[in-house]
C-alpha cells in the first residue's frame, strides 16, 4: 500500500492528474470514501490531464458518464447500487475494455462484480477539513508494473 | 394545428402519462412516484426503478386515457422522455411510446427532458414573452438555459460538480433525514435559522462583471456539500433544523444571484424556474422577490408541474413534432442527452 497525503481540493486534483499520466486503455479504477472525501475532484483533475474539456460532473444522477480525451473515460458511481447484480444494467462488463478508462466512485461496494486488476485509491478525511489521507492499493500484474511510478508521483506531491 | 399528443415520462423514479392537447390544455396527467420504494435506500435504485416502471406503465397510460375521456384512436401522435434520465427506466417508456405509436399509427416524438422542464411553465403560461432566461434545478440537473423563442435554447451556465437537488439530497442523508432530502429539508429548514452558519457560497462572491465568461453563470455545489457534512461531523450535537436552514438558504442564494446576473447579462424579459428543486418554499419566495426587484416578469410554474410528469413532456412533444416532425422508430434511449441546443440551426 502506497500512502499519499493531500491539504486541498486543488491538490487532489493535481494527485488525479499525475495518475491520469500513467493512466493506460484498459484500466479500472476505483474511488472510494466518504460523500465530500474528493473523489469527483480527483476525477475532474484526472479528465482534465488527458484533455477532456467539458466540465466533469457527479455521475450519481446519470450512474454513468463518458468523456473523450486522449483515452475514452467512463465515470461511474455505484452510490444507488445495493445489489452486485445491478452492476449488470450498468453494462459495467462492456464498459471495461481496452480502449477506455474505468473510474468508479464507491467501487467496494462492487468489488465481487469487478474483473482482476484494478488500482483502489481511497480518501480518507485528515486532520483538517481541507486534508485527505489517501491510500492505494492495487491487483494484477499491470498496476505493481507501475509500483514505482505511483511512488514518484508521491514525491512530486510531497 | 390542434393535436392530442399522449406523453410518457420514466427517466428517473416517476412513471407518468398525460394527455394534452395542442401544448396548452391539459386533459389528463397522471403520476405514479415510486418514493415509498425508493425511501428505504437512501435514493433511487437503478433496477427497481425500472421493474416498477415495468408494472405501472400500462396502468399510468390507461388512467391517463381514461381520465382524459380519450380512446387510444383518438391520440395524434405519442411522445416519450428519451434522455437524459436512467438508461434502463428511459427505455420502458421508450419502448412502450414507440409501441403505441406503431398500433395507432400515428407519429412517434422523442422529446428532450430538460426541453420538457422548459415547456412546464409555458403550459401554465402560455403568452411569456421572450427572450426568457430558465433556472432548471433538479436532482441530476442545474442550469441557466436562454429561450429565444419555441425550439431555441442556449445553456447560459451549468453546475461543474454536483447538481443542487444532488446536494440536497446528500446532505439530507448525512442529517439521517428521509428521502427525498429536498422536501426534508424544506420542511426541517422552517424551525430552523438560515443565518445560524455562515456556510461556503461557491462563484458568487466575486463582482459579475470581472468574472470569466465560463465562470460567471456556473454553479458549484461540490464545496458546499463538504463543508456542512465537515461542519456536522465536527459539532455532532448541532442543530440540524439551523443546518438545514443555513445550507438550503446557501443554496437559494446561490440559484437566485445567478438567475438575476443571467437576466442582466441577456436582457431577458422573464425568468422562470423549473426543475424538482423549484418546488423548494425558500427557492421560490426568494425567487419572486429578486423578480420584483429587477423589475422582469416572473413565472413559477405549480409544485405539480415542476417535479417530473408527461404534462411536460407531452407540450414539448407537440412543439418538436412541429419544429422536427416526428423521430425515427429506430431512436433510442441516450442517458447522458444534453438540450438540444438549436440556437444557430
Amino acid at each position: 500500500m502506497i500512502q499519499i497525503s493531500t491539504k486541498s481540493v486543488e491538490e487532489t486534483k493535481r494527485f488525479g492528474a499525475e495518475l491520469a499520466g500513467i493512466a493506460r486503455a484498459g484500466d479500472l479504477i476505483l474511488l472510494c470514501g466518504d460523500l465530500g472525501a474528493g473523489k469527483t475532484s480527483f476525477t475532474q483533475g484526472f479528465g482534465l490531464a488527458l484533455g477532456v474539456t467539458s466540465p466533469i460532473t457527479s455521475p450519481t444522477f446519470t450512474l454513468a458518464n463518458c468523456y473523450e480525451g486522449n483515452l475514452i473515460i467512463n465515470h461511474l458511481d455505484v452510490y444507488r447500487l445495493t445489489h452486485i447484480e445491478e452492476t449488470r444494467d450498468l453494462g459495467l462488463h462492456e464498459l471495461v475494455d481496452g480502449h477506455s478508462v474505468t473510474l468508479i466512485e464507491w467501487g467496494d461496494v462492487i468489488i465481487g462484480a469487478l474483473p482482476d486488476g484494478y488500482i483502489e485509491i481511497r480518501f480518507n478525511l485528515g486532520e483538517t477539513s481541507d486534508d485527505r489521507d489517501i491510500n492505494i492499493q492495487f491487483s494484477g500484474p499491470d498496476w505493481e508494473d507501475r509500483f514505482e511510478a505511483i511512488e514518484a508521483i508521491k514525491e512530486r506531491l510531497c | 394545428m390542434s393535436g392530442l399528443i399522449l406523453g410518457i415520462e420514466t427517466s428517473c423514479d416517476e412513471t407518468a402519462a398525460a394527455v394534452v392537447d395542442s401544448a396548452k390544455t391539459v386533459r389528463s396527467s397522471v403520476v405514479s412516484s415510486q418514493i415509498d420504494l425508493h425511501a428505504r435506500f437512501g435514493g433511487v435504485v437503478p433496477e427497481v426503478a425500472s421493474r416498477a416502471h415495468l408494472d405501472l406503465m400500462i396502468p399510468v397510460v390507461a388512467e391517463s386515457l381514461v381520465s382524459a375521456g380519450v380512446e387510444g384512436n383518438e391520440v395524434d401522435a405519442v411522445a416519450a422522455t428519451t434522455g437524459p434520465g436512467l438508461v434502463g427506466s428511459l427505455l420502458v417508456g421508450v419502448t412502450a411510446a414507440k409501441s403505441l405509436s406503431l398500433v395507432w399509427d400515428v407519429p412517434f416524438v422523442s422529446v428532450n427532458h430538460l426541453e420538457a422542464h422548459l415547456y412546464a411553465s409555458f403550459l401554465e403560461e402560455p403568452d411569456l414573452d421572450f427572450p426568457l432566461v430558465v433556472l432548471l434545478v433538479s436532482g441530476g440537473h442545474t442550469m441557466l438555459v436562454l429561450m429565444e423563442a419555441h425550439g431555441r435554447y442556449r445553456v447560459l451556465g451549468s453546475t461543474l460538480d454536483d447538481a443542487a437537488g444532488e446536494a440536497f439530497d446528500k446532505v439530507a442523508r448525512y442529517l439521517g433525514l428521509e428521502y427525498p432530502g429536498g422536501p426534508a429539508i424544506d420542511a426541517l429548514a422552517v424551525e430552523g435559522d438560515p443565518t445560524a452558519f455562515d456556510y461556503p457560497r461557491a462563484l458568487v462572491q466575486e463582482n459579475p462583471d470581472t468574472m470569466a465568461e465560463d465562470r460567471k453563470l456556473a454553479f458549484s455545489f461540490s464545496g458546499l456539500k463538504t463543508a456542512v457534512i465537515n461542519h456536522v461531523r465536527n459539532n455532532p450535537d448541532v442543530s440540524t433544523a439551523d443546518v438545514a436552514a443555513s445550507f438550503q438558504e446557501a443554496v437559494v442564494e446561490v440559484l437566485v444571484t445567478k438567475a438575476k446576473w443571467a437576466a442582466a447579462a441577456t436582457g431577458a424579459k422573464g425568468l422562470c424556474l423549473g426543475g424538482g428543486v423549484a418546488a423548494n418554499s425558500r427557492l421560490r419566495e426568494k425567487f419572486l422577490d429578486a423578480c420584483i426587484e429587477t423589475g422582469v416578469q416572473s413565472f413559477i410554474p405549480s409544485r405539480s408541474m415542476c417535479t417530473d410528469n408527461a404534462a411536460m413532456v407531452a407540450a414539448a412533444g407537440w412543439w418538436c413534432l412541429q419544429m422536427d416532425g416526428s423521430s425515427p422508430l429506430n431512436t433510442g434511449a441516450d442517458p447522458n442527452w444534453g438540450l438540444p441546443e438549436r440556437l444557430n440551426s
